[in-house]
């Protein structure tokens, strides 16, 4: 963490104490304002496991709840936004176990950190496709897709770390694994969403389609 | 130390992170340099966490802030 970095989380881990102990104390609308910060990453983290904005919705909002309901457990050595965030993994964890059940479906294992060789997509180049790209739809859903390809423990360390930027001791507490366990998943993660979408990126600009504004100014040719 | 490009794409994630030893981030560099597909790889990689850490990519639902805040405070109010 840059030293900016620590004046900021230190602020907020401060701001956090302050509002807490006032909580606690009666002044229970400032509740609001405690998690107002955060809220983002409370649905973030329930979309991550569920893939549906209604659920992801209705389980951010139940687990603010809980963490109103159980203010008086939070340990201050934790986090917390981490520890909002981990009451919300629970919360969407429970709700997909019991949609499965409901579904008659048997309960999946989790995916498994596997340890096969992985190859990235063979591309012989790369154009930077710029953040104004994102202006367009069709690469925020080609982003969002991609992301909701991948296996569970894959999306739900992504989605913190990369979408979110919890740092890996945060991504770590607050998914229950070693920081070990973050990293390597974090690897595949990533690996796997270059695979998909490096050439998708490519072939549509190459077809001077989507991304076809975005032609290299030497007019070079493409992939 | 001379490495391939499989031991290479083992470390791409630690390498942006910066979470590499120094010795094995040089040797990292010294393969970038001469390995396009390698680099393109990275490249790649970078442009796409860059991409999807932008608050356009993952919008939250319309009202969401103001429904969440509704019912956190028929919470707060029943006590």
């Amino acid at each position: 963490m840059t030293a900016e970095a620590q004046v900021v989380a230190d602020g907020a881990a401060s701001r956090d104490a302050g509002l807490i102990a006032r909580v606690l104390t009666g002044e229970r609308e400032l509740f609001h304002e405690l998690i107002r910060p955060y809220e983002k990453s409370v649905y973030l983290a329930a979309y991550a496991i569920l893939q549906n904005q209604q659920d992801a919705e209705d389980a951010a909002q139940e687990a603010v709840l809980k963490a109103l309901k159980n203010l008086g457990n939070f340990r201050a050595e934790s986090k917390f936004s981490t520890w909002l965030i981990s009451i919300a993994i629970n919360e969407a964890r429970a709700r997909l176990r019991h949609a499965r059940v409901l579904k008659f479906e048997l309960v999946d294992q989790p995916a498994k950190d596997d340890d096969d060789t992985f190859v990235p997509a063979l591309i012989r180049d790369w154009r930077e496709v710029p953040s104004q790209a994102l202006e367009r739809k069709e690469l925020r859903e080609l982003l969002q897709s991609a992301i909701a390809g991948l296996p569970e423990i894959y999306r739900e360390v992504l989605l913190l770390r990369d979408v979110e930027e919890m740092n890996i001791a945060d991504t770590s507490a607050a998914l229950g694994v070693s920081e070990g366990v973050v990293k390597t998943r974090l690897l595949r993660a990533r690996l796997m969403l270059q695979k998909v979408l490096a050439p998708q990126l490519g072939s549509k600009r190459s077809k001077g389609g989507l991304f076809g504004l975005f032609r290299s100014k030497a007019g070079g040719s493409w992939f | 130390m001379v490495l391939d490009c499989q031991h290479v794409w083992d470390q791409i994630s630690n390498y942006i992170e910066g979470e590499v030893p120094e010795e094995l981030r040089a040797a990292i560099d010294e393969h970038l340099a001469h390995c396009r597909h390698c680099a393109a790889v990275l490249d790649s990689t970078r442009n796409i966490l860059y991409l999807i850490a932008d608050d356009r990519t993952f919008e939250l639902p319309a009202g969401y802030s103001a429904r969440l805040h509704a019912r956190l405070q028929q919470e707060i109010a029943a006590g």
